[in-house]
């Protein structure tokens, strides 16, 4: 059966309503949305960016493959053209012994200019900078490389590689848990204190089931409560986050410029959006299990 | 009208409350409930609005079978028949204006509507001027008749009244007993379970006596015929 609109329009008002006459419990619903979900928030920036941390670091490695010294151009062009041809290969970079001097002096500061009279006879090798497609493919491709008969050696960190991924992996798995439980944890606690000022409000479910109202008459004016509580519970962690999280990355950006958080535009208003519409659902969730309980009269 | 045969309720706990209860009430009829505490008076009035279902037997409310109610239905049911508490049992938390409101609410009535209709039975019970009191700020006499109120304004054809008058002063219960008379006046059947001697000895109606889940007395113009 439809509901007319006069109906819809009365159980909105009376959603409102009864916020308003169940002060108390309402505003201890609330606390317990906000809080949760200033954790989650607060939680899920540090994994956006514990991510993005991972990322940074992943992307940096890359191998350095030298050339033999009597490798001539020509030969070492071929070579090149194959590594750049390579499915798992992103990016080639050549660097000429030249350059390398320049990249090792720079690298050493104001100690390095001793080092220019080696120019003349340089002793450094010819390279090819290459980046992995995927980071974890770095070790393969180095290997294969490494097989060229003009390429002398390879480094790519092998020794650190192997104990990186393996702690980037855990991380990341780690993080990915206790998000999960940590959201489900909040689900639980949220929809229990909404259980809670509903559990209060027994007889006067009982009272309209008997004056004659059906089970979803009663219940609409639930449903709006309980999607009220999570988002008004959702409002103050949210510009709370958002403000804190800005103000932080802004901070950072001028005090520690080799590390940037993630842009908070659009991050910022996805997990926003999403911390939202978790707590209005579950609002309404909270809400409507707890009534269901009551209306059987 | 309203028609019980062969009744049997017994509770979970073993309690038989009604033991073969045989009842029929016409339109338009005031009837007195009366009997000991625990006769079963009180599981009567569930039965009649579906609150419990009988573990036997037939009732039969305008001519539908409640035991053929489905869940549904049974809001439909109590719409037609309006119920004051013992309790009363009013929201404590709304004015008296949003307490009666509400059983109009639910039977989506025009909002212009409500407001006539619920002023209209304020007056009636002769509570105009508390419309918007709290009905916690209502003395017993006064929340009885807002129970009243509620129970009348959707005109059902019952109106059932558990101890209307319990707990009242003898002068309140009096003026209660006139609304009640009034409303039965304009059609209402009424059934009133009641311990009030005095009013069933006073004003003569059918009285229909309840002893250990069974019908033991029914006779119009009876007496109440239990120690006050």
């Amino acid at each position: 059966m439809a509901i007319k609109r006069k109906t819809l329009t009365r159980h909105g008002r009376e959603g409102f309503k009864n916020i308003r006459r169940n002060g108390w419990m309402s505003f201890a619903s609330m606390s317990a949305v906000a809080i949760m979900l200033f954790v989650v928030g607060a939680f899920a920036f540090l994994i956006v960016n514990t991510n993005h941390l991972i990322d940074t670091i992943e992307n940096d490695v890359e191998i350095r493959a030298f050339f033999e010294h009597d490798v001539d151009a020509s030969e070492q062009e071929s070579v090149l053209e194959e590594v750049e041809s390579h499915d798992s290969v992103e990016n080639v970079v050549y660097r000429d012994r030249d350059e390398g001097l320049d990249v090792f002096m720079e690298s050493m500061g104001s100690d390095g200019e001793v080092f220019e009279n080696l120019r003349e006879e340089n002793p450094l090798n010819d390279a090819l900078i290459i980046q992995a497609t995927d980071p974890q493919m770095t070790a393969a491709v180095a290997e294969e490389v490494n097989a060229q008969s003009a390429i002398e050696s390879v480094e790519y960190g092998e020794s650190i590689l192997g104990q990186l991924f393996t702690v980037t992996n855990y991380v990341r798995i780690l993080g990915g848990a206790l998000v999960i439980g940590l959201i489900f944890t909040s689900v639980f606690l949220i929809s229990n204190t909404i259980k809670l000022t509903i559990l209060s409000r027994k007889d006067e479910i009982q009272i309209m089931k008997l004056v004659g109202a059906t089970n979803s008459f009663v219940r609409f004016p639930f449903f709006i409560e309980g999607a009220l509580i999570g988002l008004i519970g959702a409002i103050i962690p949210i510009a709370g986050l958002t403000v804190g999280y800005s103000y932080l990355y802004s901070f950072m950006y001028d005090q520690v410029p080799f590390f940037t958080f993630v842009e908070p535009n659009p991050m910022i208003w996805q997990i926003s959006g999403l911390l939202l519409l978790v707590s209005i659902l579950v609002g309404i969730f909270g809400s409507q299990m707890s009534v269901r309980k009551f209306l059987k009269v | 009208m309203i028609t019980m045969k062969r009744v049997r309720k017994t509770y979970p706990n073993g309690v038989q409350a009604l033991n073969g209860m045989n009842i029929h009430i016409d339109k338009g009829e005031f009837v007195y409930v009366v009997g000991p505490s625990g006769a079963g008076k009180t599981t009567f009035i569930k039965l009649m609005i579906r609150e419990l279902k009988p573990s036997e037997g037939l009732i039969q409310i305008n001519g539908n079978n409640l035991g053929d109610l489905s869940d549904k239905q049974i809001p439909y049911l109590r719409r037609k028949i309006g119920v004051v508490f013992q309790d009363f049992k009013l929201f404590t938390k709304l004015s008296v204006y949003e307490n009666i409101a509400f059983a109009l609410e639910v039977i989506e009535e025009e909002p212009e509507q409500i407001k006539t209709k619920v002023m209209d039975v304020l007056d009636i019970v002769g509570l105009k001027s508390k419309a918007r009191f709290n009905t916690s700020e209502l003395s017993g006499g006064e929340k009885q008749r807002i129970a009243i109120a509620r129970a009348i304004v959707n005109q059902p054809a019952i109106l059932i009244a558990d101890e209307p008058t319990g707990n009242l002063d003898p002068e309140t219960a009096w003026s209660i007993m006139g609304t009640l008379e009034e409303i039965n006046n304009r059609g209402t059947t009424i059934v009133m379970a009641t311990h009030n001697s005095h009013i069933v000895n006073t004003l003569k109606k059918r009285v229909i006596a309840i002893e250990n889940g069974k019908v033991v007395r029914d006779e119009l113009g009876g007496s109440y015929g239990y120690q006050a």
